[in-house]
């Protein structure tokens, strides 16, 4: 296969991708985590957009980077951690076993998905992942867990407020 | 076009990266930041198989994850908080109370 367009596409938004992944894993401070943590969620929107799932980009831009960043980056400023409280990573043994163990089942599931073989994508029509084929389908075949989803963030809102109260 | 297989290696690492982070780090709020990571992994992986297949019930179920995470993401900082309002840190190694010695 020759290098299209869309290959580059790809590299453009992937490498950054998981730069800046793993720059949530380096970061010492909670903020630098909370900002390489938003670069990875518009790269990976950029990789939505390339599977033409375009609401579901756009979802992970203003829900993710907008609204459960804000979230995040609420409680690192409400908790203000001096750097006494973050205090030195230390690396024990253990952490060196569960760097191993992520490597190894890194490696077993990338040579499993090499070993699947290239599988052509199907050509899709041109309404693909748009807000209304999305929107009809959720509101379809997939209505019950639609329903069901609000009343778990009722739940989610209830347990915040409870937990975090002053008194429990 | 590109392969199904570029996806579903990129959401691997993805998920690898994140994995790695929540058995290293310290801090609580980043081991949380390494969950929504491997979340995100997962979606890509949903997205991948939705656009291969032709369905969108993959786009459905990431919408469905998404949710979850917000929720997630709710209950677990408010823990966070709480936690450290009674322990005054957030370091997941020095919360230790039903540790069995």
């Amino acid at each position: 296969m020759g290098i299209t367009a869309e290959m580059v596409l790809f590299w453009i938004f992937a490498v950054p991708l998981i730069a800046s992944a793993a720059g949530v894993v380096a970061a010492r401070n909670p903020v630098y985590a909370a900002m390489s943590l938003v670069s990875a969620f518009f790269w990976l929107a950029g990789i939505y957009v390339l599977l033409t799932a375009h609401l579901l980009a756009f979802i992970q831009i203003i829900v993710y980077a907008g609204a459960i960043m804000v979230l995040f980056l609420f409680v690192v400023m409400l908790l203000s951690l001096t750097d006494a409280e973050l205090g030195l990573e230390k690396v024990t043994a253990l952490k060196w076993v569960g760097i191993t163990g992520t490597a190894g089942l890194l490696a077993l599931v990338v040579s499993a998905i090499t070993q699947s073989g290239p599988r052509a994508m199907k050509a899709v029509g041109e309404d693909f992942g748009t807000v209304k084929a999305v929107g009809r389908i959720l509101f379809t075949q997939y209505l019950l867990p639609f329903e069901a989803t609000s009343v778990l963030l009722l739940v989610a809102i209830v347990g915040a407020v409870v937990v975090a109260k002053e008194k429990i | 076009m590109v392969p199904v297989t570029h996806f579903l290696a990129l959401a691997a690492f993805l998920f690898a990266i994140g994995f790695a982070g929540v058995l290293v780090k310290k801090n609580a709020i980043i081991v949380f930041m390494c969950i929504e990571l491997m979340l995100n992994a997962a979606n890509l992986t949903f997205l991948a198989f939705a656009r291969q297949q032709g369905s969108m019930s993959g786009h459905a179920i990431a919408f469905f994850v998404i949710a979850v995470a917000a929720a997630e993401a709710a209950v677990g900082l408010a823990i966070v908080i709480a936690v450290y309002r009674s322990r005054g840190t957030v370091a997941v190694d020095e919360v230790e109370t039903l540790r069995d010695r």
